[in-house]
């Protein structure tokens, strides 16, 4: 309903304000954590694709198979052969599976922060009442969950599989929950350093390729390094190498405290000592991670 | 055949600003490990050959082969900026030539280069293993180079295809089933350098005809499709 407004422009004077009837919004305003969880749910849905083009949901939802087949086919052959235990523990499966998991993060990642910097969007999302930590956390944790969602699966497609072989409960229980611990921690860490290395380039295709380069030559490295200390004989060093590479990070602090066999040449993990060296590294790289990413969209300009 | 403003172009586009500095960061890191490693264990011709293979030619040849391979068409039919290009008489298939050999060559600068260092300095060449495997090398640029040119050309995603193809057909399924190995670039560039320094640290499961008929084939015919593909490009607006 157009305000009348009275033309009240004195006789003679010829300029005035045609009132063309646009009105003030005064519905219900959300507020700012309205609109960080909404950042968070697309981001979140956008990360497998969801709402998005059908071209851009096949690479994740691939990976997601990829991941989950495996598990499935292991528990297959577990109630077939009525095997007393599964082929692989709970905490060991998303490091045998970490070049599906790094290549999912390393694709994710640029698509979620990339485009929005390339498009110049970013001044957009700051136009709305959300502040840089809003859209810093919004971001970070929907990476995180939907990283958690393709590794968690293939352990809940584990752990049914071996309830339904009629494993030991406890047992299974406990194997999975320290999995979902390892995965947890996996995740989070994996969403931001790929976040941080993707928040600096507005090329998609550059932000992939330096993701999975950091991942799997750090890993590259770090095992090589490890190989030649394990036949070099100096197994001390084997624990303190692998605090170079997330993936071997991960590793230590759950085959220190999760109850896993270290995955990593002869088997060595770290000791209880050198285990919260381990975590205290994982909880000081996702603190970096953040500091990194607050200071990058600190200035919205960009 | 070879277009000397596309080339640069293409220079530009790969190593200009601060590019050349993140792509050196990963032939720094080896040769520092190569440093590391000849500290720790002294000269021995199987680390080396292990660190060479393992590092350079399977993780490190790859990598800087997609990114110099599908960065040296990619982001340009990303953003569009293309059609300048396009629109210039400048014979398609040329295009492609040149920036092949541009990208060639900084897949060669990048990786060979590195390798034979690393090498040096692992071993001093010892049993030619820094020869071999800078060899390998220089041969598998080429063909990566071609391939994931071609993946520029016909994929958005040519970065993400790239990686799959070489971190998860290459390292993943060529370690677990042997028949993935015949269909592998990084197993036809051992057999080649395998073949020029015939020392026995640097084994291949494909003889040398089949590497090298394959080698060709897929240079030749994935640049011949690029060339095509561009020929008849449409661009498709963003997702």
């Amino acid at each position: 309903m157009a305000v009348e407004h009275p033309a009240a422009a004195p006789p003679g004077d010829q300029t005035r304000i045609h009132n063309i009837g646009y009105r003030n919004y005064d519905g219900p305003r959300l507020g700012r954590s309205y609109a960080t969880r909404s950042l968070y749910s697309q981001s979140l849905r956008g990360s497998y694709g969801l709402g998005r083009s059908v071209k851009s949901k096949v690479l994740p939802m691939l990976l997601f198979a990829v991941m989950c087949v495996p598990a499935a086919i292991m528990v297959a052959v577990a109630v077939a052969t009525q095997a007393n235990d599964l082929p692989v523990d709970y905490t060991r499966y998303a490091i045998i599976m970490q070049a599906v998991i790094s290549l999912y993060v390393a694709s994710q990642a640029p698509q979620s922060v990339s485009r929005d910097l390339r498009f110049k969007t970013v001044p957009l999302y700051f136009s709305r009442p959300i502040e840089t930590a809003d859209y810093v956390r919004a971001k970070y944790a929907a990476l995180a969950s939907a990283m958690f969602i393709i590794t968690a699966a293939p352990l809940v497609v584990l752990y049914v599989g071996a309830l339904l072989a009629k494993l030991d409960f406890a047992d299974q229980t406990k194997g999975f929950a320290q999995g979902l611990v390892s995965v947890a921690l996996l995740s989070v860490l994996f969403a931001g350093i790929g976040l941080v290395i993707a928040s600096v380039t507005p090329r998609r295709g550059f932000g992939i390729a330096a993701v999975i380069a950091v991942l799997t030559i750090s890993y590259g490295s770090v095992s090589t390094l490890q190989a030649i200390a394990e036949s070099q004989g100096t197994t001390d060093a084997i624990a303190w190498i692998g605090l170079f590479s997330p993936i071997t990070l991960i590793d230590g602090v759950q085959s220190a405290f999760l109850g896993a066999t270290a995955a990593s040449p002869g088997g060595v993990g770290p000791g209880n000592g050198e285990g919260v060296v381990y975590v205290l590294v994982a909880l000081g790289l996702i603190a970096a991670c953040y500091g990194l990413l607050m200071r990058r969209y600190r200035k919205a300009g960009l | 055949m070879y277009d000397p403003t596309v080339a640069r172009l293409t220079y530009r586009a790969l190593l200009g600003r601060r590019r050349a500095l993140i792509l050196s960061a990963l032939p720094v890191l080896l040769i520092v490990i190569s440093v590391i490693v000849r500290g720790l264990v002294g000269t021995d011709d199987q680390t080396a050959a292990d660190l060479l293979g393992g590092l350079a030619i399977a993780t490190m040849v790859p990598i800087i082969g997609v990114i110099a391979g599908t960065g040296a068409i990619g982001p340009e039919i990303d953003d569009g900026s293309v059609v300048y290009l396009l629109s210039k008489p400048v014979k398609r298939p040329t295009i492609i030539f040149t920036k092949l050999i541009v990208a060639i060559a900084v897949t060669m600068v990048f990786s060979a280069g590195p390798t034979l260092i690393a090498g040096f300095i692992l071993n001093g060449n010892g049993q030619q293993i820094a020869v071999a495997y800078t060899v390998a090398a220089l041969v598998a640029s080429i063909a990566y180079a071609a391939l994931f040119l071609l993946l520029g050309t016909v994929s958005r995603h040519a970065v993400v295809f790239g990686l799959v193809y070489a971190l998860v057909w290459e390292a993943l399924f060529g370690s677990l089933v042997s028949g993935a190995r015949t269909l592998s670039v990084q197993q036809w560039s051992l057999a080649v350098a395998h073949e020029v320094t015939g020392g026995s640290m640097v084994t291949s499961d494909v003889g040398l005809p089949t590497a090298t008929v394959l080698l060709v084939v897929v240079t030749v015919l994935a640049t011949w499709y690029a060339g095509q593909k561009l020929r008849s490009l449409t661009l498709a607006g963003e997702e």
